[in-house]
C-alpha cells in the first residue's frame, strides 16, 4: 500500500505543473494588454511602460513562467486589481465558506443518497425503486441554480421560513446546501443502486446466503463493503462537478464564498483573483481525487496488502 | 468446417452481429417506456425549435411595457416578462439557441475528442502519454469552471459559449474513447485483422470505430443535456449568451431579481431546461440499456 | 415415504419469469437420497441440474422463480418452511459448494472471518472463537500455514485452495447433506483429483450424504454409487453406477457414453471421428413435441414424436423415460 500511496502522490506533481502552466497562459491569452488594463484607461504611455516593467511583462516567456512558479510556491498570488489587497487575503475567508458549503452538501448526499440507493437495489423494480430512480433522474436533470430559485420562492417568499440569502448562521446554510447537494444526492443514489445491484448478483452473495445468513446480514456485511469502492469513486468525481456548481449556487444565495468571488472577478476583469480562485478550485479537486484514491486503497484488500 | 470457412468467419461475423445487434437494440429501446418518453421530449424540443419561425407567430422580442410582468393568462399562457415580452415565445425561440449551442459543443467535443482518443488508445506509447497527461490536467478542473475560465478569456456571446462548453467536455470524450479502444484493441478479431496484414488506418476505421460508436453515442446524448445546463449556467451568470437573446439561462438570470414580484418569470425557463435535459438523460440511459449495458462506461 | 430417506423430491417444477415470458426450466423431477449415499446428477449445461440443486435450499431468486412440487428434507417441507427455519438449515444441516471458486468467496473478508461466520451463525460462537475454529478447519482441508492463511484475503489463494476453503466452510457444521455443484469443473485436472479425494474422505468421516452435480462422466464413474441423468429439464434415466455404465438404457445416456474418448478405442469401419449426438440441445422456450430428445435420437419412432413418455421402472432400482422401455406410466 505504501508504494501505491507514494506513486499516487508522485503522479500528482506533473498535474500540478500542468495546472500552473494553464493558469499562466490564461492570463497571457487575454485580449488586450494586461499592463494597460491594470494601469487603467487614463494612464500615460510612460505609466503603462512602468507597470509593464514592474510586472516583468517585457521579459521572455519562460522567465515569466519561472517567476510565476517561484511566486506560486511562496503562496504569492499577486494583488487584486480591484481592492489592491493580496489575492490570498481575498481568497482565504471565502474559501472557508465554500468548503463549509461543499462539505455540508457532501454529507447530505451520502446520508440521503446511499441509503436510498441501497433500498432501491434491494427491492428492484418495486414502487420504492421506481420512486428513487425517478427522483434521482429528476435531480440530475435539474439546473441547480433554478432549483435554488424555486426553493427561495417557496421557502423564503411564500412561506417566509428561511432567509433569502447571505450568511450568518446555520439557518442561512440550509437552502444553499440542499441546492448544491441535489445533483450529488441524485448521482450517489443512482450509483449506489447500480453498484449494489451488481454486487448482489455476484457468486459470493449466493455463498453467503447458502451459509444461512439473514438477508440483512448479507446486505450489510457482505454486499455493502464491496459496493463502496465504486460509490466512493463516483462521489469523488462528482465532487468536482459540485465545486463548479458552487459558483452558481453562491450567486443565487449571495453566499460569501470562493465561487461568488470568482464570478465577480470575471465580471470586473480582476485577473489575479480569477487566476488565484481557479487555482484553488483545481487544487481542491486534485486533493479530493487523491483522498478518494487513498480511501480506495484502504477498502480494496488487493491494494492494501500488496 | 473447412479452413477457408474459418478464415472468413471473423470478419463476416463482425458485421453480421453488428446488424442484428442494432435491430435488437432498437426493439429493446422501443419497449423501454421511459426512454421513449425521453425521445418524445427531445423530438418536441427539436421540432419546436426548428419550426418556430415558420409556425409560431409571436415575436419573442416584441416589447409591450403596458403588459409587463403579467402572470399566465389565456392571452399569454406563460405570462410576460419585465419588458412585456411573451415568455412562451421567448422560451420557444430560446430553444433554438439551446439547440444550436448543444449541437455546436457536442460536435466540437466529438470532432476533436474522438480522433484524439482513438489515436491515443490505439497507438499507445509516447503519443498516448502526452495526450493523457494533457487530458489529466484538463480533467483536474471542474468542467464548469473550465468553461467559465474560457469565457473569461474569450469573451461573452453565443459563439464563445459553444467553444467553451465544447472544450469543457472534450477531455471526458477523449477518456471514454480511449478506454473503449483499449478494451477493443485486445479482442481477437483485431489481432486477426492485424495478422493478415491490414493497415492500421483500416483497422481503426472498420473494426474499432464501429464498436466505439455505441458508448460515444450514449455519452454524446448525455453531453447534450450537460451542454444545455452549462450554457444556461453561463447565461445565468451573465457571461454566456447576452440579453436580449432569449437564452433560457439568461432569462433565469434576469428573472432572478423579480422573484418577489413575479416568480413566474424565473420559473418557466427553468422548467424548459429541466425538460430538455431530462429528455436527453432518459434518451441516453435508454440507448445505453438497449445497445449494450456491458460496454465499459464511466 | 421411506423413513431412511434424507431428501425426497417429488413432481418438482421450476419456472422462471423473464422479459420474453415464462420458461419452464425443470419439470416432473422425482428422486430421493438416502442417508450416507453419494449420488450423481449428470447432464449437459442448461439441463436444469443446478437449478434443481439450488431449489433445495431455496436459493433461486424470489422474484423470478416459481417453484411447484414437494421437497422434503428429514421430514421437513422445504418449500413451505418459513425464513427462520430455512436459515437454520442452510450451512448447518444442508450445505452447498459451487462451481467457481474464484468468485465464490467475498473479496473483502478474510478467509478466517468467512469460515468463522458459519460458527457465529449456527453455533453461537463469538468471532474470536470462530476464528480459532477456522484455523482448525483449514488444517483439516490440508491448507499449509493455516494461521497465516486465515488472515489472508481470497485473492492470495489459488483456485484449488479456494475450493478447499469452500469445502471447509460447507462441512464445518457437519451437515447431513452436501450439495456439490460442479466442484471441480473450474479446476485443473491434477487439482480435481485432490479435491474429490478430500471431499470423499471427509464424507466418510462425517457420514455426509453427497449430491454431486456434474457433466463429467469420468468423475461420476469413480465417485458415486447411483446416477441420475437429466436432459432438457427432465430426468431421463436413473441407475446404480455400474449398471449405468455397463448398459445405458436411454439413447441420450448411450450417446453421452459413446462420445467420451476411451483408451484403446477402436473405431468402427475405418471411421476417424468420435461418435457424437447429432443436433443441439433444444432451447427451453422451443421444446419439441413428444419426447424432448426425439429430434436427436437415432432410435426415434413415430410415437416418440407424438407423445412424451413417462418414467418406467425397470428392475435393479433403474428407471428410464423412453418408449423403448415400454409401457405408459
Amino acid at each position: 500500500m505504501f508504494i501505491y500511496i507514494v506513486r499516487r502522490l508522485l503522479s500528482t506533481i506533473p498535474v500540478l505543473f500542468g495546472i500552473s502552466l494553464i493558469l499562466f497562459f490564461l492570463l497571457r491569452s487575454l485580449p488586450g494588454d494586461p499592463a494597460q488594463v491594470i494601469a487603467g484607461e487614463l494612464a500615460t504611455q510612460q505609466e503603462v511602460e512602468l507597470i509593464r516593467q514592474q510586472l516583468g511583462l517585457d521579459e521572455p516567456v519562460y522567465v515569466q513562467y519561472a517567476k510565476f512558479l517561484s511566486r506560486l510556491v511562496r503562496f504569492d498570488l499577486g494583488k487584486s486589481t480591484r481592492t489592491q489587497y493580496p489575492v490570498t487575503q481575498e481568497i482565504a475567508p471565502r474559501l472557508l465558506n465554500t468548503v463549509i458549503l461543499a462539505v455540508t452538501a457532501t454529507l447530505l448526499a451520502c446520508l440521503l443518497g446511499i441509503p436510498a440507493g441501497i433500498i432501491a437495489a434491494v427491492k428492484p423494480y418495486t414502487a420504492m425503486d421506481m420512486v428513487v430512480t425517478a427522483l434521482a433522474l429528476f435531480g440530475m436533470s435539474m439546473p441547480a441554480f433554478w432549483l435554488g430559485l424555486m426553493l427561495i420562492i417557496i421557502f423564503s417568499v411564500k412561506l417566509k421560513l428561511l432567509p433569502v440569502g447571505g450568511s450568518g448562521g446555520f439557518v442561512y446554510l440550509i437552502l444553499p446546501a440542499i441546492t448544491l447537494a441535489a445533483y450529488l444526492i441524485a448521482a450517489v443514489a443512482r450509483n449506489t443502486r447500480s453498484s449494489m445491484m451488481d454486487v448482489l448478483a455476484q457468486d459470493y452473495i449466493t455463498t453467503a446466503r447458502s451459509k444461512g445468513a439473514q438477508e440483512k446480514t448479507v446486505i450489510i456485511r457482505h454486499a455493502l463493503k464491496n459496493a463502496f469502492i465504486p460509490i466512493i469513486t463516483v462521489v469523488g468525481l462528482q465532487f468536482g462537478s459540485m465545486l463548479g456548481g458552487t459558483v452558481l449556487t453562491e450567486t443565487v444565495f449571495a453566499w460569501p464564498g470562493l465561487g461568488r468571488l470568482l464570478i465577480s472577478s470575471i465580471l470586473a476583469r480582476d485577473y489575479p483573483v480569477i487566476q488565484g480562485a481557479i487555482l484553488i478550485f483545481a487544487l481542491l479537486f486534485v486533493l479530493t481525487n487523491l483522498m478518494v484514491d487513498l480511501t480506495y486503497a484502504y477498502f480494496d484488500p488487493k491494494v492494501r496488502y500488496e | 468446417m473447412s479452413d477457408q470457412e474459418n478464415r472468413k468467419e471473423p470478419i463476416r461475423k463482425d458485421r453480421h452481429e453488428e446488424f442484428s445487434h442494432w435491430r435488437t437494440g432498437i426493439s429493446k429501446f422501443l419497449r423501454n417506456r421511459a426512454a421513449c418518453f425521453g425521445g418524445m421530449l427531445i423530438l418536441l424540443f427539436v421540432l419546436s425549435s426548428l419550426l418556430a419561425p415558420v409556425f409560431y407567430s409571436r415575436d419573442p422580442n416584441a416589447q409591450d411595457i403596458r403588459h409587463a410582468l403579467e402572470p399566465p393568462s389565456f392571452e399569454q399562457p406563460l405570462g410576460t416578462d419585465e419588458l412585456g415580452r411573451s415568455i412562451l415565445a421567448r422560451i420557444v425561440f430560446g430553444g433554438r439557441i439551446s439547440l444550436a449551442i448543444s449541437l455546436g459543443s457536442v460536435a466540437l467535443a466529438l470532432v476533436f475528442g474522438v480522433p484524439f482518443g482513438l489515436v491515443s488508445g490505439y497507438f499507445g506509447g509516447k503519443v498516448d502519454f502526452i495526450i493523457q497527461r494533457i487530458t489529466d490536467v484538463l480533467l483536474s478542473f471542474p468542467p464548469f469552471l473550465l468553461a467559465l475560465a474560457l469565457v473569461s478569456v474569450l469573451g461573452v456571446g453565443i459563439k464563445n459559449t459553444i467553444i467553451s462548453v465544447g472544450i469543457a467536455g472534450l477531455p471526458h470524450i477523449i477518456r471514454i474513447t480511449r478506454g473503449c479502444v483499449l478494451s477493443i484493441r485486445e479482442q481477437v478479431y483485431v489481432e486477426a485483422a492485424r495478422a493478415v496484414g491490414t493497415r492500421d488506418g483500416i483497422i481503426l476505421f472498420r473494426h474499432i470505430l464501429p464498436n466505439v460508436m455505441v458508448p460515444i453515442i450514449v455519452n454524446a446524448t448525455l453531453f447534450f443535456g450537460m451542454a444545455i445546463i452549462f450554457a444556461a449556467g453561463l447565461g445565468f451568470l451573465g457571461v454566456g449568451v447576452q440579453p436580449p437573446a432569449p437564452e433560457w439561462g439568461t432569462m433565469l438570470g434576469s428573472g432572478r431579481s423579480l422573484i418577489f414580484a413575479a416568480p413566474h418569470v424565473a420559473t418557466f425557463p427553468g422548467i424548459a431546461i429541466f425538460l430538455a435535459v431530462l429528455g436527453f438523460n432518459l434518451l441516453g440511459d435508454g440507448l445505453r440499456d438497449a445497445l449494450d449495458p456491458r460496454l465499459g462506461y464511466e | 415415504m421411506n423413513s431412511e430417506q434424507l431428501l425426497s423430491i417429488r413432481d418438482l417444477k421450476i419456472r422462471f419469469k423473464s422479459f420474453e415470458g415464462v420458461v419452464t426450466a425443470v419439470e416432473g423431477v422425482n428422486f430421493h437420497l438416502a442417508a450416507g449415499e453419494t449420488v450423481g446428477l449428470v447432464g449437459e449445461s442448461g439441463c436444469g441440474k443446478s437449478v434443481t440443486a439450488m431449489s433445495i435450499l431455496r436459493l433461486l431468486p424470489k422474484r423470478s422463480a416459481q417453484i411447484e412440487g414437494n421437497i422434503h428434507f428429514s421430514g421437513m417441507d422445504m418449500l413451505a418452511a418459513d425464513e427462520e427455519a430455512l436459515l437454520k438449515i442452510r450451512g448447518n444441516s444442508i450445505s452447498m459448494i459451487f462451481q467457481e471458486p474464484m468468485t465464490s468467496l467475498n473479496p473483502v473478508m478474510t478467509i478466517g472471518d468467512q469460515l468463522a461466520e458459519v460458527f457465529v451463525l449456527h453455533r453461537n460462537f463469538s468471532w474470536n472463537e470462530g476464528r480459532e475454529k477456522a484455523v482448525e478447519l483449514l488444517e483439516r482441508v490440508q491448507i499449509p500455514s493455516p494461521e497465516e492463511r486465515a488472515r489472508n484475503y481470497p485473492h492470495s489463494l489459488s483456485g484449488g485452495m479456494r475450493q478447499r476453503v469452500m469445502i471447509a466452510m460447507a462441512l464445518s457444521c457437519q451437515p447431513r447433506l452436501l450439495i456439490a455443484d460442479e466442484p471441480t469443473t473450474a479446476l485443473d485436472v491434477t487439482i480435481q483429483a485432490q479435491i474429490m479425494d478430500l471431499m470423499l474422505r471427509l464424507k466418510e468421516k462425517l457420514n455426509t450424504t453427497i449430491l454431486l452435480i456434474t457433466h463429467d462422466l469420468g468423475l461420476i464413474a469413480e465417485t458415486v454409487s447411483r446416477v441420475i441423468v437429466m436432459y432438457a429439464g427432465q430426468i431421463v434415466e436413473e441407475a446404480p453406477v455400474t449398471a449405468l455404465f455397463k448398459e445405458p438404457l436411454h439413447p441420450y445416456t448411450r450417446g453421452l457414453m459413446g462420445s467420451v474418448p476411451k483408451l484403446g478405442q477402436k473405431f468402427k469401419g475405418g471411421a476417424r471421428k468420435l461418435d457424437e449426438i447429432k443436433g443441439i440441445v433444444p432451447s427451453l422456450q422451443n421444446l419439441p413435441d413428444g419426447c424432448r430428445f426425439n429430434p436427436r435420437c437415432p432410435l426415434a419412432m413415430r410415437r416418440c414424436r407424438e407423445r412424451a413418455p413417462g418414467m418406467v421402472r425397470m428392475g435393479g432400482q433403474r428407471r428410464v423415460r423412453c418408449w423403448l422401455a415400454g409401457g405408459e406410466k
